[in-house]
């Protein structure tokens, strides 16, 4: 059964390229008000909830949580993403606090990088809402495991900022002891299995968290986030096809920024959509609004409920963009042809803290001058974190041969 | 003691350590049919739950095998040499690197058995005696066991070792029979060489199929007057290398026997060893008897030429008499 849906209320711009991208129309009515229009077939009219919730919070744009899931099974069913759960005022705050610390971080390594106190990383600016909302539906006791543009997702699943600011700067007290650098971070006490600079390289290792979760009857679940370029890695295909053969409890969270360094996904990605590909591996395939904060703790929070009951992996695409260039140090790509500023400035009209913030606020969850205070709060964290990264001795020779092996053998 | 076949007893080395401990489980292609035999018996034993037949995708599985061993499991994975090169971003770029490049939060107790077929007209996709390149990444532990006794004692110490452990089995070997202890606490501690033949004249530190080739020449060497002592590192990494430089120390001579391809081979490595820390106690130039650095090629004639035998390193040893 096919239904239109609408939302009305749509107040400023829209980006052409986002309604050419979840293929909203936009128009507008004879009063002047703007309205999202979007057909889909529904075979749970519960679907509907995501509309009200967009409704509810007076969202200034649709929150695009639909061309939703696709489980291709032999009886044709279909199951959908739905937005059905409350999320309570302490989460919101703490997603909010969450995404301000990854920003600020970063910040201030640019500024840091600018004052050649550190050497180039990769920012994650514009995609703190999909880590943040992903952790958010995660327990301590869940695994993550990251990629080279990772310092959002340690920061979203609890990482103490001085240790990764530490081990950024290559010192002792570092996660790592100054042995992981920037692609490297890990905190295993938290369950942050670690980064990977070799692109998809960390999706079978999390596909294995998960594998044991299942063979020792445990319910914790992992979640792994890669991007579109890794998205045509073999381990990726290889590890989505494991998961679902064994019903295993991972999340496959695919962070479609849109360019593998300067190669649009378009050029490179067969189908429309990489949440597409799930269906090749009977999972479902989830496309969300990777700048929402909510919509991706709602979608991950569906994956996570599925995968501790049993149902196995979730591939979920966030729809997201990477406002600065690939790393710092490159900024000579963005003259480059392969991205328009105009785009880039389209996109940042859709700056995750914003959303997240107008939802907070307009919903009368918090006040502006609340939401300042997490932002204050968590920039005065980072600059603690700085100061205590700039203090840390780095490590000694003593260290060098250390952590080869799990005994201190000689090994030449 | 019993008498069982290499193959038997790296299969007991397996099923004595998953009585013991239930984190250790098995996977890897086709291993509940076991086709390469070692694994004969486990499946009709633990099940399903714990011998899991993979799909054809060595870098997904080796990678959760390294993913499952970093939250706690002790997972076996068993492949070809051959195979590995399709998984070895998981095997170089997390199995080896993660501890240390996490400043050793990472413990991954993981044992990759590396079945080396070779020597039986396969040709070069899948003769590969590859254990030299993992010596270089750094790591992993590289265990070559010589005899069925240190097949099953090596392969318990490798189930239990907090390292990944890959387990090079060599396929000239399977078959081969010897006494294996039935003791279930017996084990084979890593970086300790077996002294297989004690001698005095020439040192012969032979590699994983070369151990019978090189006892083979030393007793033919002894109908000459000559004493051999034949080593068997058992490990290259850890690597026992007092107990190799003591030999040559006491006999001044030294032949590695390595079926690896020549260049970088373990041999090389060994060689370079001695000649750093030992070269006033040699009394000859070292003889390095490896495999010819060729692909495997198929008809036998030309693969027969490849591989160490017991000619070659007799024809050695006599080199380092003059």
């Amino acid at each position: 059964m096919g239904v239109s849906v609408q939302i009305r209320g749509l107040k400023g711009s829209v980006s052409p390229l986002f309604t050419h991208l979840f293929s909203v129309q936009i128009f507008r009515d004879c009063s002047g008000n703007t309205h999202a229009e979007k057909t889909y077939s529904f075979i749970d009219l519960g679907t509907l909830t995501i509309w009200c919730h967009c409704l509810i919070l007076q969202t200034p744009i649709p929150r695009v949580v639909g061309e939703i899931g696709r489980r291709i099974q032999t009886t044709g069913e279909k199951t959908y993403f739905r937005m059905t759960t409350n999320i309570s005022k302490d989460l919101l705050m703490l997603m909010l606090e969450r995404m301000w610390r990854i920003r600020h971080f970063e910040l201030k390594l640019t500024e840091m990088y600018n004052a050649g106190e550190v050497g180039g990383v990769h920012l994650y600016i514009g995609q703190e809402a999909v880590a943040v909302g992903a952790c958010a539906a995660l327990k301590d006791s869940d695994y993550i495991a990251g990629n080279h543009r990772s310092h959002g997702h340690p920061i979203a699943k609890g990482a103490n900022l001085k240790k990764a600011m530490a081990e950024i700067f290559g010192r002792i007290d570092g996660y790592c002891k100054g042995k992981g650098g920037s692609m490297h971070l890990a905190d295993f006490s938290v369950g942050i299995l670690g980064e990977s600079g070799i692109v998809a390289s960390s999706v079978p290792v999390a596909t294995g968290a998960a594998l044991a979760s299942k063979l020792e009857g445990k319910d914790f679940v992992s979640a792994v986030f890669f991007g579109d370029g890794a998205s045509n890695q073999g381990a990726c295909h290889e590890s989505m096809n494991l998961a679902s053969v064994w019903d295993l409890p991972v999340l496959f969270i695919c962070e479609n920024n849109q360019y593998a360094v300067t190669t649009s996904y378009k050029d490179t990605v067969a189908v429309e959509h990489i949440s597409d590909r799930a269906q090749a591996y009977n999972m479902p395939g989830i496309l969300v609004d990777g700048q929402d904060a909510i919509a991706m703790y709602e979608a991950t929070a569906q994956a996570v409920e599925r995968a501790r009951n049993g149902e196995g992996p979730t591939l979920i695409e966030a729809l997201t963009y990477r406002f600065e260039d690939h790393s710092l140090g490159l900024e000579k790509i963005r003259k480059s042809e392969y991205r328009e500023e105009s785009e880039i400035d389209e996109w940042r009209l859709r700056d995750p803290l914003d959303l997240l913030t107008k939802s907070i606020v307009d919903s009368g969850t918090a006040t502006p001058a609340e939401c300042d205070a997490v932002s204050a709060n968590a920039h005065a964290e980072v600059e603690e974190a700085a100061e205590f990264a700039r203090n840390s001795p780095f490590p000694d020779e003593s260290e060098l041969y250390k952590d080869m092996f799990a005994s201190d053998m000689p090994v030449v | 003691m019993t008498e069982k076949m290499f193959m038997q007893a790296l299969g007991m080395g397996i099923a004595e350590e998953m009585r013991i401990d239930p984190k250790v489980f098995l996977m890897g292609e086709d291993v509940r049919a076991s086709v390469y035999g070692a694994a004969s018996g486990l499946h009709d034993e633990f099940g399903d739950e714990r011998i899991l037949n993979t799909p054809l995708s060595e870098n997904g599985f080796f990678g959760a095998a390294v993913g499952a061993a970093a939250v706690g499991m002790r997972p076996i994975v068993e492949t070809l040499t051959s195979f590995m090169w399709v998984g070895m971003d998981q095997l170089v770029s997390q199995a080896a690197k993660m501890r240390y490049m996490f400043g050793g939060q990472a413990t991954l107790p993981v044992v990759y058995r590396a079945v080396m077929y070779y020597g039986g007209g396969s040709a070069a996709h899948h003769s590969d005696r590859s254990y030299p390149v993992f010596m270089n990444i750094g790591g992993l532990k590289i265990v070559t066991p010589g005899t069925p006794a240190d097949a099953k004692g090596l392969m318990k110490t490798a189930i239990r070792d907090n390292d990944p452990v890959i387990m090079f089995e060599d396929g000239t070997l399977l078959g081969t029979r010897g006494e294996v202890p039935d003791d279930p606490d017996f084990t084979v501690p890593f970086g300790v060489a077996n002294i297989l033949r004690e001698g005095t004249d020439v040192t012969v530190v032979a590699i994983a199929g070369s151990v019978p080739r090189a006892l083979a020449a030393a007793e033919e060497m002894a109908k000459e007057g000559v004493s051999v002592e034949v080593i068997d590192p058992r490990t290259l990494v850890p690597l026992d290398k007092e107990t190799i430089l003591n030999s040559v120390g006491k006999t001044g001579r030294l032949v590695v026997a390595d079926p690896a391809a020549k260049v970088c081979s373990a041999a090389s490595e060994i060689m370079s060893i001695v000649g750093e820390e030992a070269f006033w106690d040699l009394q000859a130039p070292m003889q390095k008897v490896a495999s010819k650095q060729v692909h495997i090629p198929f008809s036998p004639s030309l693969e027969k030429l490849v591989y160490p035998t017991s000619d070659g390193i007799i024809e050695s040893i006599k080199k380092t008499l003059g």
